[in-house]
């Protein structure tokens, strides 16, 4: 993995209590059925975390109200110490630029190349290309995609856009990492080769959390696992 | 070299299909507007100069009366008023002159000589300090004959008031094609949203202020919708420059504004194409603004 600034540019220099807090969290969208409810748990600073469950379970439903996509119906829920909900509104893109997000579906830009998308958070956060180019470079080349990265995504395989899109959720060095299912489109080996990049980020500081219904993969790692099973955590999960 | 290292791509991708008709749309707005602007200039120019030329003027009349000569009449009344302070020049016409105001009623030529045809008296007066009707008229108090004294307030004000209301009614349509302007510029950046949501939603999703995405769309709108004014409002300068010269040429505005424009209405192009920028601009910011806060509220 190459080797970047530690500085966190959108930290303040002093925050207490955990990296991630859900505290009888619930969630619908719109008039629908809760898909989240009662879900509590914490993520300590630092912690590598995987979250698994069958489709349907709200695993994507709760890494979205992680990274600040949707809002809880009831309940508390805190990132670096600070109740989202009491949070101002201005404040919410400082805090999404903490939080690198490996989606499904990758979400990649396709008038982009792969350069100008594994770029994006740090053009977003003002950084000139200047001061990024050589990074996201030696970034692309890591994950693979050293070769591609003046290709547009539609041009890409799968498992190349599934590259692109964990470069840019690592590129901001973000403090907390999350990835919903982030190999299902790799081979065992890219797959290795990318957990081992989340691993060393989470060595780095870097709070991670995986979800995933490969058991295969939660298993290669002595991970905590929380399990989500009809919108609750499962009793019995192991947190971190 | 890698394009990777080159400069920055647009962040929002072109939007071909859109941009034509609201370039058209937009360019006819502005080409509208200025017309209207222009017109307006003229109009008020050209009354400007109306009541200018009748307010440095009084004319007087000598009427005809029995066993009075009114021609010696007419020079007495002559040097009476140029002895006043204030008047500059004083102007006896000879009765012909009368005779030729009087054509179109009486048609021309074949009055007898005792038809009783006033004359004609044209002073010039001083416009910073001209003499007070009443005290042209207080001249001929005890001259022994009867004149007419005309200070041609009640036409000046006339053409000013006529002048005004073009001008007022040429500002409100430029006003409402501003505002048809940002209307159709807000309802493009609506859908010119709706059709990148992908990019606003990334853009969100990796710490992009709303203020960040709609500077996008406002940068966007805002060059369209210069580029679209400059266009109009170069197809306006030209059409303006061929009323005036075809007015001037055939004397075809007669009774129209003669856009006698003057120099100060060259600046009008340049800044509907600015303001036609403008326009675009805060239109679009406040369309995706309120889209933006809609969706993520």
């Amino acid at each position: 993995m190459p080797a970047r600034d530690d500085t966190r540019r959108d930290a303040p220099r002093f925050e207490t209590g955990p990296a991630v807090r859900f505290e009888s969290v619930g969630m619908r969208y719109g008039r629908g059925p809760e898909i989240l409810r009662d879900v509590s748990f914490e993520l300590p600073r630092g912690s590598f975390q995987f979250l698994t469950g069958p489709s349907g379970a709200g695993k994507s439903s709760l890494l979205k109200l992680i990274y600040l996509a949707e809002r809880p119906s009831r309940g508390l829920i805190s990132l670096f110490g600070r109740d989202t909900a009491l949070t101002d509104a201005k404040s919410l893109p400082a805090i999404r630029r903490r939080i690198g997000v490996v989606f499904q579906e990758f979400k990649l830009l396709n008038h982009l190349t792969v350069f100008e998308n594994v770029a994006l958070p740090l053009r977003v956060a003002g950084q000139p290309r200047r001061a990024y180019a050589e990074d996201v470079a030696e970034l692309l080349a890591w994950v693979g995609l050293g070769e591609r990265m003046d290709a547009y995504p539609p041009t890409l395989s799968g498992g190349e856009q599934q590259r692109a899109s964990i470069a840019r959720a690592v590129v901001g060095q973000p403090e907390i990492l999350i990835a919903d299912e982030p190999t299902g489109n790799v081979d065992p080996a890219m797959a290795r080769r990318l957990l081992r990049l989340f691993a060393e980020l989470n060595k780095l500081g870097t709070t991670v959390l995986i979800a995933s219904h490969d058991v295969g993969l939660v298993r290669s790692m002595d991970a905590p696992v929380m399990e989500l099973a009809d919108g609750r955590l499962a009793a019995g999960a192991r947190a971190a | 070299m890698s394009k990777a290292r080159s400069r920055p791509a647009d962040l929002l991708p072109p939007d071909a299909g859109r941009d034509g008709p609201l370039f058209a749309v937009s360019a006819i707005l502005v080409f509208l507007a200025c017309l209207c602007a222009l017109g307006a200039v003229g109009a008020w120019t050209a009354a400007s100069g109306w009541t200018a030329q009748l307010s440095d003027q009084i004319t007087i009349q000598v009427l005809s009366e029995d066993d009075r000569d009114i021609a010696a009449d007419a020079a007495d009344a002559g040097e009476r008023v140029a002895r006043l302070p204030g008047v500059e020049s004083v102007e006896v016409r000879p009765r012909e002159a009368s005779e030729r105001l009087l054509e179109p009623w009486l048609g021309r030529g074949g009055l007898p000589d005792d038809f009783p045809v006033p004359r004609v008296i044209a002073v010039r007066i001083d416009p910073a300090a001209p003499p007070l009707t009443a005290a042209v008229e207080g001249v001929f108090e005890e001259a022994g004959y009867t004149v007419l004294v005309d200070d041609h307030q009640r036409w000046a004000g006339a053409v000013a008031q006529a002048a005004a209301t073009v001008r007022y009614f040429a500002l409100a349509l430029v006003a409402l094609l501003g505002l048809a302007a940002a209307a159709v510029v807000a309802f493009a950046a609506r859908a010119s949203l709706a059709a990148r949501w992908d990019v606003a939603d990334a853009l969100h999703l990796v710490g992009a202020p709303d203020g960040f995405i709609t500077s996008l769309f406002q940068r966007r709108f805002f060059l369209l919708g210069l580029k679209a004014g400059l266009t109009g409002a170069f197809a306006a300068a030209l059409a303006a420059a061929g009323l005036a010269f075809a007015g001037g040429a055939a004397g075809a505005l007669f009774f129209l504004p003669s856009l006698e424009l003057g120099w100060g209405a060259a600046f009008i192009p340049p800044a509907a194409a600015i303001l036609s920028g403008l326009v675009a601009a805060i239109a679009a910011r406040s369309a995706v603004s309120a889209a933006l806060a809609r969706r993520w509220s």
